[in-house]
């Protein structure tokens, strides 16, 4: 009873501040309602009775990325909207699309029926200890998807900083600083 | 600490599982120590393309040579098909970066980054190619798009490579998203994420007519149309490859597509053959919608990139016909045209770039005025390219539509085909054009052209060679694709 509750109540919440992310003008105000939302995402992750990743969900996501969007706001400090060009001509028809998908999904999903178990029972997960089972799987089973999203990192990394540096260089210019700057804080990822 | 599950565990775990990931591995090395040179060393990074194209076609050689048997539990498979998606992609790799230097010229844009996030992207590739996972299919799949996402903006003096970033991002996001919800569905519904396990799962357990595992079907769907910019998910992809620098795009129209094709092909044989009859239709219906638009809108282009671009929409039409067929001939036919597309559209981008010499202003289609009076040599490539593109023989293009038109004739697509032949039709007017205007107009009064750099020919002689040859062998490399198909 009490679990069914708390199901529908972060659900609710998750969609609520999901909505007001993208439809508050102040982005400040965006980044708040998606630190709610973080934190009822950990309320999820708590009812399938994963502890370490709801403690790792806020930590990771509340507390560092969150600030990190923050900081990223006010440096920039942007005082007016960017505007682009809409992709599909009219709000509306992006709406219906929308609504279209949403429909499917609850016409679909009831017939959902869960698939085969894995080996990891809760019981033995309990015995264990998340972070053990975890640790496992991950650099064994999933040792190779793990070292892939290592790189994906150090990609956005490296993106980051060659789409912030101002300059292109030119042909056989010494080096500017920007980069060099870049350089050195790309040594200290690994 | 309990050691009693680590124990056995570590044991068991066989470092040959990392064998498979040899050729990435390698890559991957390639493209750190391109970063470590970029960085230390650099009064040298005129060398950095050529080590690019030697470190790349060493990769491709291993990648060749490497073919181990499929372990059930690997997310990577060392198989013929991920060998021949490699190839592809990889010649895609070595093909811009011979193009790159004298295009960064004409832009005075060196940036040695350049060539080490390509390398990232190939990887993403290659990791895709052989992905039979879906949780490797999706990492590969990032990891393939952020270092274009960036490539594409990289060039800041011109606005409109920013803003083609940013629809490009945001337009890949969302198709990942849909993506990852298929696959959600679909670990959700059958408890594993191996492509091979979910498809035994689906058979044995009676799931085809689960209405869950339909939607899980269409939102992967929707999402890799995305990613291969089929019609009605293509609208970033004009503004997209006209805003991206000119040797991006042409890198772009390839390479992504052919490897958003490889992951396309996989999980529709090895997940979802059953539900051909749901697909197959859907499908071909895309196709038909995706020749039409991209061949039509490309007939009102006065600017030669942008119609290029729906030229690659048109194209990415022609390569789904033969996943609509739905049989391994389809399969071979999709992957060989996609090989000869390669050749074909990497030269008419090449001449492209050495006709704009990095203005905008020279990208009409206006420029090609009088090519053959100017450069004769080059005029005749480009005439090799367009032919190749309309599908004339005895060029690569005519053999692999007629491929593809012939395996989805077989699997009782006739109606299409005849759509996908008149198309066909209109396209030769805009492609043509080009060579009317190269051979029978007069020059608009600039008649100097850049002398093109050694890597350009390079790459040009390549292309020519390439859409050639498999005009007059194309035998050569449909056997190769069939054999690839094997498993």
């Amino acid at each position: 009873m009490f679990t069914t509750f708390f199901f529908w109540y972060c659900a609710l919440v998750i969609l609520g501040c999901g909505l007001l992310a993208i439809s508050l003008r102040n982005p400040v105000h965006s980044v708040l309602s998606v630190l709610v939302l973080f934190f009822h995402l950990a309320g999820l992750y708590l009812l399938l009775q994963a502890e370490f990743l709801a403690a790792v969900q806020v930590i990771v996501y509340a507390g560092a990325i969150l600030v990190l969007y923050l900081f990223v706001l006010f440096l920039i400090n942007l005082k007016e909207e960017l505007k682009l060009d809409a992709f599909v001509p009219g709000v509306k028809l992006g709406r219906g699309i929308a609504v279209g998908l949403f429909v499917l999904l609850l016409w679909a999903l009831p017939s959902f029926t869960a698939g085969q178990h894995g080996q990891w029972t809760s019981k033995l997960i309990e015995e264990n200890g998340h972070v053990q089972t975890l640790g496992l799987e991950i650099f064994t089973q999933y040792l190779l998807p793990f070292e892939i999203a290592g790189v994906i990192l150090l990609m956005a990394l490296i993106g980051g900083l060659v789409l912030a540096a101002k300059i292109d260089r030119p042909a056989d210019n010494k080096t500017a600083s920007v980069p060099e700057a870049s350089g050195q804080q790309m040594e200290k990822h690994p | 600490m309990n050691t009693r599950l680590l124990v056995p565990n570590s044991a068991a775990f066989d470092w040959s599982t990392a064998i498979p990931a040899m050729p990435e591995l390698v890559l991957l090395t390639i493209g750190v120590v391109l970063v470590a040179l970029d960085l230390f060393v650099p009064t040298q990074r005129r060398l950095l393309p050529w080590l690019t194209v030697l470190g790349v076609s060493v990769t491709l050689l291993l990648n060749l040579g490497m073919s181990f048997p499929l372990r059930p539990d690997s997310m990577l498979a060392n198989d013929g098909y991920a060998a021949f998606f490699s190839t592809l992609c990889l010649g895609c790799v070595i093909l811009t970066a011979l193009m790159r230097e004298m295009y960064a010229e004409q832009v005075n844009s060196h940036q040695g980054e350049f060539y080490y996030l390509l390398i990232f992207a190939a990887v993403g590739m290659m990791i895709m190619a052989a992905a039979v996972d879906l949780m490797t299919i999706y990492l590969g799949l990032e990891l393939m798009a952020l270092p274009i996402y960036v490539l594409v903006g990289m060039q800041k003096q011109e606005t409109r490579t920013s803003e083609a970033a940013a629809k490009y991002f945001l337009t890949g996001v969302f198709a990942s998203a849909l993506l990852l919800f298929g696959m959600s569905l679909l670990y959700g519904l059958t408890g594993t994420s191996n492509l091979t396990a979910i498809g035994h799962y689906i058979a044995a357990h009676g799931l085809l007519s689960n209405s869950a595992l339909l939607v899980a079907l269409a939102l992967m769907l929707a999402g890799l149309c995305f990613k291969v910019a089929v019609v009605p998910f293509h609208m970033w992809t004009p503004d997209v490859y006209e805003g991206a620098p000119t040797v991006l795009t042409a890198f772009m129209s390839v390479a992504p597509k052919a490897a958003g094709f490889a992951i396309f092909g996989r999980i529709l044989f090895s997940i979802f053959p059953e539900l051909y009859g749901n697909w197959g239709p859907v499908l071909a219906f895309l196709a038909i919608l995706t020749m039409a638009i991209g061949n039509i809108v490309a007939l009102a282009q006065t600017s030669l990139k942008r119609m290029l671009a729906y030229s690659a929409i048109a194209h990415a039409g022609y390569a789904l016909l033969g996943l609509v067929a739905g049989t391994a001939n389809g399969m071979m036919a999709t992957m060989s045209y996609l090989f000869i597309y390669l050749f074909m559209n990497m030269g008419a981008f090449g001449i492209l770039i050495l006709l704009a010499r990095g203005q905008k202003s020279r990208e009409s289609i206006d420029s090609c005025k009088g090519l053959a009076g100017r450069n004769p040599l080059l005029a005749l490539c480009m005439l090799v390219f367009m032919f190749s593109l309309t599908g004339i023989p005895p060029t690569g293009g005519f053999a692999g539509k007629f491929y593809l038109f012939q395996s989805a004739l077989a699997a009782g697509y006739t109606g299409t085909v005849i759509i996908a032949v008149l198309l066909s039709a209109v396209s030769a007017f805009f492609y043509l054009r080009i060579v009317r205007l190269m051979y029978m107009s007069p020059a608009d009064g600039e008649v100097a052209l850049a002398q093109p750099a050694t890597a350009m020919v390079v790459a040009l002689v390549i292309s020519v060679a390439g859409t050639l040859l498999l005009g007059v062998a194309p035998g050569l490399l449909f056997d190769w694709a069939g054999v690839a198909l094997q498993p």
